[in-house]
């Protein structure tokens, strides 16, 4: 992993990623799949259930150093990430998981944060105590509160109903553009991308490399229906090529 | 309730054996009690009880401070756990006695080799017990805590510690059960005072009441030590667990 002085975006380079199957074969995962994103960009990736997204994110956050090629993290490389299941500490409060990750938080952050997110009243429950759409939220405020230079979502908004993962995905907009933040979010939900993205890059089925990088304009809230149509439909298309 | 009714049997039934048996071979329970008295008011029962007390705390800690501290190394990395396991299973199999035994031998009847010789009986279940906790620690809390960049303390205070917790409150009931058991014999053997030394003296003369007098004495002083003291940890520690039904 290579790190640059003075830089302000994501550089992710991965020549190839392979695993050892049981059987002693080799699978290739990732093989020559390169982006970037602006500083307070941000970036979907969007591909097949299985084509290497989570490994992918797993190596740009450093937690998978085997690998070809390199990633240059924003300056200070400091890591928002939210997981796929919201990894929380049962036998630790909402609020004490927050300050865990995050130590140099204060207060005053810390209220706007549960508020925006609806939390304040549940601060002092324990996670075993919250639905996932609960959990998910806190799971979001950590890796906000430590006011990342780099925040990756890892599908964060699956296995919730419709309304509410609309709902999520209103109130994480609101706090991504209250605050600019570097932030690459993986989803295999076209419009979850389109709803939250500058830039969405469209993956191939495994060994996933990029088929097609759609930036897409803002501002956000004046989508029209029609707008996003269209989008969608010259997405679903590039995908089809593939 | 029940407890009280049930402990009231077990009284009756002493009682009557006694009555059977004759007060040689047992005492009824009026004589216990109050040859415990007696021995209270000499202060004999108060100085052997500290004594062996104050062994099993020693020996308790550094077992558990050492066998946790291995267990934990040999659950999370596989060669510690390669190098570690066939001196375990020596030190699992290895007869309480012939700990003792050598170790007198070799260390002379001293405190340290009382001390040592219950710690390491009580070592290696110790290191079983978290090397089994260790093995199951949740790596995507792990990878959660690498991502956050936690400092080893958090770590360890709130991310692993929390999640040895019921196979060190396991390794910790168990082993203090065993480990007055031990000391008591370790006392018998090589140390001139103790629960176990005044037993040993106890039966040369054939003194059951005096046998039952400190045996007795010493389970309320273990009884009182569980309730007060490990229940309530338990508790604390599993506050955060849905309540069972």
């Amino acid at each position: 992993m290579s790190r640059a002085g003075a830089l302000k975006r994501l550089k992710v380079d991965v020549r190839q990623k392979s695993f050892q199957s049981a059987s002693g074969g080799t699978l290739h995962v990732i093989r020559g799949l390169a982006f970037s994103l602006q500083s307070g960009e941000v970036g979907a990736l969007v591909g097949p259930s299985g084509c290497g997204k989570t490994t992918l994110l797993r190596i740009i956050a450093g937690l998978d150093p085997d690998y070809e090629g390199s990633v240059a993290l924003p300056d200070h490389g400091r890591l928002g990430f939210v997981f796929q299941e919201p990894r929380l500490l049962p036998w630790r409060t909402l609020e004490q998981n927050v300050r865990l990750a995050a130590p140099g938080a204060s207060d005053a952050t810390l209220t706007a944060l549960f508020h925006t997110l609806g939390l304040e009243t549940h601060r002092n429950l324990f996670p075993g105590e919250l639905s996932l759409g609960l959990a998910r939220r806190v799971a979001l405020a950590r890796a906000l509160a430590v006011e990342p230079d780099l925040l990756l979502l890892d599908e964060p908004f699956v296995s919730l109903d419709d309304a509410l993962a609309a709902r999520l995905r209103e109130e994480l907009a609101e706090l991504v553009s209250f605050r600019p933040v570097t932030t690459l979010l993986v989803t295999h939900n076209i419009d979850e991308a389109i709803g939250l993205a500058d830039r969405l890059f469209l993956l191939s089925e495994s060994p996933a490399h990029v088929l097609a990088e759609v930036p897409i304009p803002r501002p956000r809230v004046k989508r029209s229906a029609a707008d996003l149509a269209t989008l969608r439909a010259e997405i679903a298309g590039k995908l089809s090529q593939a | 309730m029940v407890r009280i009714v049930s402990l009231a049997l077990l009284m009756a039934a002493w009682f009557i054996g006694s009555q059977l048996a004759g007060p040689r071979m047992l005492p009824d329970p009026q004589a216990v009690a109050l040859m415990i008295v007696e021995e209270a008011r000499s202060g004999a029962l108060a100085f052997n009880l500290g004594a062996t007390l104050a062994r099993v705390a020693v020996a308790f800690a550094l077992a558990m401070a050492l066998g946790s501290a291995l267990g934990l190394a040999m659950g999370r990395y596989r060669i510690v756990d390669r190098l570690g396991d066939p001196w375990l299973v020596v030190l699992l199999n290895l007869p309480a006695l012939v700990i003792i035994v050598l170790a007198y031998v070799w260390a002379g009847l001293t405190e340290t080799a009382a001390i040592a010789a219950v710690a390491l009986n009580k070592l290696p279940i110790a290191t079983v017990t978290v090397r089994e906790g260790a093995r199951s620690l949740d790596r995507g809390l792990d990878e959660m805590a690498q991502v956050f960049g936690m400092s080893a303390w958090t770590r360890m205070r709130h991310i692993v510690l929390p999640q040895l917790a019921p196979y060190l409150a396991a390794a910790a009931r168990s082993g203090l059960s065993l480990v007055w058991k031990i000391v008591l014999i370790v006392e018998l053997l090589g140390r001139p005072n103790g629960v176990g030394f005044e037993i040993g003296v106890a039966f040369q003369l054939f003194d059951v009441t005096k046998i039952l007098t400190y045996a007795l004495a010493f389970v309320a002083v273990m009884l009182v030590i569980e309730t007060f003291l490990v229940q309530p940890l338990e508790r604390h520690v599993s506050r955060w667990r849905p309540k069972a039904a």
